[in-house]
């Protein structure tokens, strides 16, 4: 109730004075605009698989859905020999949204590559943590960004009587309706483009990424910091052929290390570093940087005597109280190879946004959330957004309710805010514990990574959370 | 009040209640501030701080002062629209129209003081579409009502015409008061599709009748019987413009001592939510009493359920106890009824004994079958 009335508040507060931004102005004139009923600004992953789960839902048979990208067209004639460096782990969840407006279907014809382990295990002690379903079910899917982005441009092309996609289109001004009905204005969002031309929409969804020019014209207070780390992506070819369906991740003083499974061969590199580091890595030659890769992932330089035994102990006891259960560390498989010009860094940050929702506005991916790639649950985060906002959406259309409005926005806000908020606090504390080297942080996390692997409930429980 | 010009009892709007018996005449009252709600309005059972928060609002946000102030005006402005329902002419000058503008906006704030109203829509909007489409073989996915004309008496600023409209049906919507008519037309005049789906005309229910005998698939009068004169004629008027099996729906107040305690007393006169004089508690209509006024037009009564609305939330709840608010669901029957029927009876019986003149085997069979 109090939460109730604080948003109403907040709500009418900051409409009251609109942001820095544009100010509540009447729009008298262009009545001959098109009315959408959904405007997706940003299409990205989630922008255009947002617009695929709109178009396919049953109740929005008769509604207009417009998806704006900047971008040219992404047309894959023919999927390349060589794998792309940007891949998304992508969980069952995700993959279930995905299945659900057909896109799924494409990328299995592609290819795409089921993992069944996670090891994560940390440099500075024995400690390990293994992931896997009981009986060895797929954990997830890694597959290349384009791919996914392919399958989702050719949904969106079966359903173009509903949904219109703008490309190399860029909005540059957002016009809030007034935050109280007035007789001569238009109750709807207009959207100016930067060839001029203007839509109105009866809700404006912001998928534009953690830069979303959305939640800035809406005045959205955004909290973020950047970490002071990059990461570095490339494609690498194992040495040997291998079954390679596991995820391997290393937690190093510097940042963690991660290889994901591509194919028998290959698999994908994604390191977190200083910058320094990152722009060292990228730019040394591909041998230094295979050494390094193997190094990272094989070197036990960090490990401290006082923390081995500290370990061991910790390992005998539980092995005391459970005797069946012995997980020894494995090894990755070693790396021979880096594809030429595969290796590319970006920066990280963390980024969360204050609200997700306004009247007629919805925040859903990365320009809600931005979060460290450690756990892979970026762009997962991003379809479960989709998932709860479209579930919303279907009710309201199916209740003949006004699409802008609070009532329902309210109840995707409130679903996700809090799975969202849980899971990047966790991220955030992961990647801090993890940073450090000193002894005292490195027991608690060595006593704490052993005493997780222990408990299986535990582990079941963290993996439906992040598979969700 | 919608069955026509007859407004004897209408006295009853304006009265502090402070009893059932305590009914006087139309006298101005000029210590009552009440706003002026159609009769949509219905009554909360508690709703303290939401309402009174708005009004506190109003106090901070420069576009409700106009509105306040206004709320001075408004009681004055009650009387001239009495006389509108005596001679169901638009005497409204356009001094008072312009401080109805600054009203009627009210209608679509849904954090104002029709937000109850609005998340009433999350009931009785699947409860309409649910009973009209067992009616419907194959529905249009998307547009479920599609080919449905409904009609919604009493629809004020058209808040529940307008999902309606979107759920594809046809929907003409008809108020007395010609500001809310202007709202509701002026709102729906920016989606083109609702533009060319719902109509609005200011008139009374006796007006649409003579035009457009049995038309409707549906007719709906929600929050609006408890504020009728004479609910019987009402009632009939409803029945004839709906088609044989058309529908209809009411939603209203019962005739209790809780919704007298919490909807007139508490609601009215302790907390203020609701304006003094909004509603008559000897208005209100038992679920009893509506079964029986609908059964003899010839309706029958599907469904009769309660609703609850939870002040804290602000969500309505459905309910086994229809002593507060409450929802029913009537079907005109499709064969007509007692006089034909009795002639009807007589013809078979005729033919029977015909057929038994005839050939005692051949007529033995026939009487068999």
């Amino acid at each position: 109730m109090a939460a109730r009335l604080v948003r109403r508040w907040g709500a009418v507060r900051a409409a009251a004075h609109s942001g820095p931004l544009v100010p509540c102005r009447r729009w008298s004139g262009a009545s001959t605009d098109t009315v959408y009923d959904v405007v997706v600004s940003g299409g990205g992953l989630v922008g255009a698989a947002m617009a695929c789960a709109l178009g396919y839902d049953v109740h929005f048979h008769d509604k207009k859905i417009l998806l704006l990208e900047a971008g040219p067209k992404k047309v894959l004639e023919k999927l390349s020999e060589t794998y792309s460096n940007r891949v998304s782990s992508i969980s069952p969840g995700s993959a279930t949204l995905l299945s659900s407006f057909g896109a799924w279907d494409h990328i299995c014809n592609m290819r795409y590559r089921a993992f069944r382990r996670m090891q994560v295990w940390d440099a500075c002690s024995e400690a390990l943590i293994m992931f896997d379903k009981d009986n060895l079910d797929d954990m997830g899917y890694i597959v290349e960004n384009d791919v996914i982005m392919h399958a989702l441009t050719k949904q969106l092309e079966a359903v173009s009587d509903r949904v219109t996609v703008l490309y190399r289109s860029k909005a540059i001004r957002y016009t809030w309706p007034c935050p109280f009905p007035m007789a001569d204005s238009s109750p709807w969002v207009h959207i100016t483009l930067g060839d001029g031309s203007t839509f109105q929409t009866k809700l404006l969804i912001g998928a534009d990424g953690h830069n979303s020019g959305v939640r800035q014209a809406a005045g959205i207070q955004n909290v973020s910091w950047n970490y002071d780390q990059s990461a570095v992506v490339a494609t690498l070819h194992l040495s040997e052929a291998t079954e390679n369906n596991v995820a391997w991740q290393r937690f190093l003083p510097s940042g963690p290390i991660a290889l994901l499974p591509l194919s028998d061969t290959l698999s994908s590199l994604v390191w977190s570093t200083s910058h320094e580091h990152a722009a060292e890595l990228v730019s040394m030659d591909e041998e230094q940087f295979v050494d390094a890769v193997n190094s990272a992932f094989w070197s036990d330089a960090d490990h401290t005597d006082f923390i081995d035994t500290a370990g061991a102990m910790l390992q005998y006891a539980v092995g005391l109280l459970k005797p069946t259960k012995v997980s020894a560390r494995q090894l990755p498989p070693s790396v021979a190879r880096v594809d030429a010009k595969s290796r590319v860094l970006f920066p990280l940050g963390l980024g969360h946004a204050a609200e997700y929702v306004r009247p007629r506005v919805a925040l859903i991916g990365d320009a809600a959330h931005r979060v460290h790639p450690l756990a892979g649950q970026g762009v997962n985060m991003g379809f479960g957004d989709i998932s709860s906002l479209a579930h919303h959406l279907s009710t309201a259309a199916f209740n003949g309710k006004d699409l802008g409005s609070m009532s329902h926005l309210t109840g995707y806000e409130t679903d996700r805010q809090r799975h969202n908020t849980a899971l990047l606090a966790a991220i955030d504390l992961l990647k801090r514990l993890y940073s450090t080297s000193a002894t005292p942080l490195v027991l608690l996390r060595t006593w704490g990574l052993q005493a997780t692997n222990a408990v299986s409930p535990l582990k079941e429980q963290i993996m439906a959370f992040a598979s969700k | 009040m919608w069955g026509g010009r007859k407004l004897g009892s209408s006295g009853g709007w304006f009265l502090g209640v402070l009893g059932p018996g305590g009914r006087s005449t139309q006298a101005a009252r000029p210590l009552i501030s009440p706003a002026v709600y159609a009769k949509n309005q219905l009554s909360w059972t508690l709703q303290i701080k939401p309402g009174v928060f708005s009004e506190y609002r109003t106090m901070w946000f420069k576009s409700y002062r106009m509105t306040f102030s206004c709320l001075n005006r408004i009681k004055n402005f009650r009387y001239p629209w009495v006389k509108l329902f005596s001679t169901s002419q638009t005497t409204v000058d356009s001094g008072e129209v312009k401080t109805f503008v600054a009203l009627a906006h009210k209608w679509w704030d849904e954090q104002g003081i029709y937000g109850p109203l609005h998340s009433m829509n999350d009931l009785r909007v699947p409860f309409i579409r649910d009973n009209l489409l067992k009616t419907i073989p194959n529905h249009q996915p998307g547009k479920p009502l599609s080919g449905m004309k409904i009609l919604d008496v009493g629809c004020g600023g058209g808040l529940l015409t307008e999902p309606l409209g979107r759920l594809g049906a046809s929907v003409i919507g008809i108020d007395p008061v010609d500001e809310n008519i202007k709202t509701a037309l002026c709102h729906k005049s920016f989606d083109p599709v609702l533009d060319k789906r719902i109509e609005y005309r200011v008139c009374s229910l006796e007006e649409i009748v003579e035009e457009t005998p049995e038309t409707f698939d549906a007719v709906v009068a929600s929050e609006v019987v408890e504020h009728v004169t004479d609910l019987e004629t009402f009632l009939q008027c409803c029945c004839q413009v709906l088609k044989p099996g058309g529908s209809l729906f009411i939603t209203t107040i019962n005739k209790t001592q809780l919704s007298y305690a919490l909807g007139i007393v508490f609601s009215e006169l302790i907390a203020g939510i609701v304006p003094k004089g909004t509603h008559t508690w000897e208005k209100f209509v038992s679920p009893e009493t509506l079964e029986s006024i609908l059964e003899s037009n010839g309706l029958s009564v599907q469904t009769v359920i309660g609703m609850l609305y939870n002040p804290f939330s602000g969500y309505w709840h459905w309910s086994e106890n229809t002593s507060l608010n409450y929802v029913a669901h009537s079907v005109k029957s499709r064969v007509q009824e007692y006089p034909m029927s009795a002639e009807f009876v007589l013809k078979r019986e005729t033919e029977e004994l015909q057929a038994t003149a005839c050939t005692n085997p051949a007529g033995h069979e026939e009487l068999k079958k």
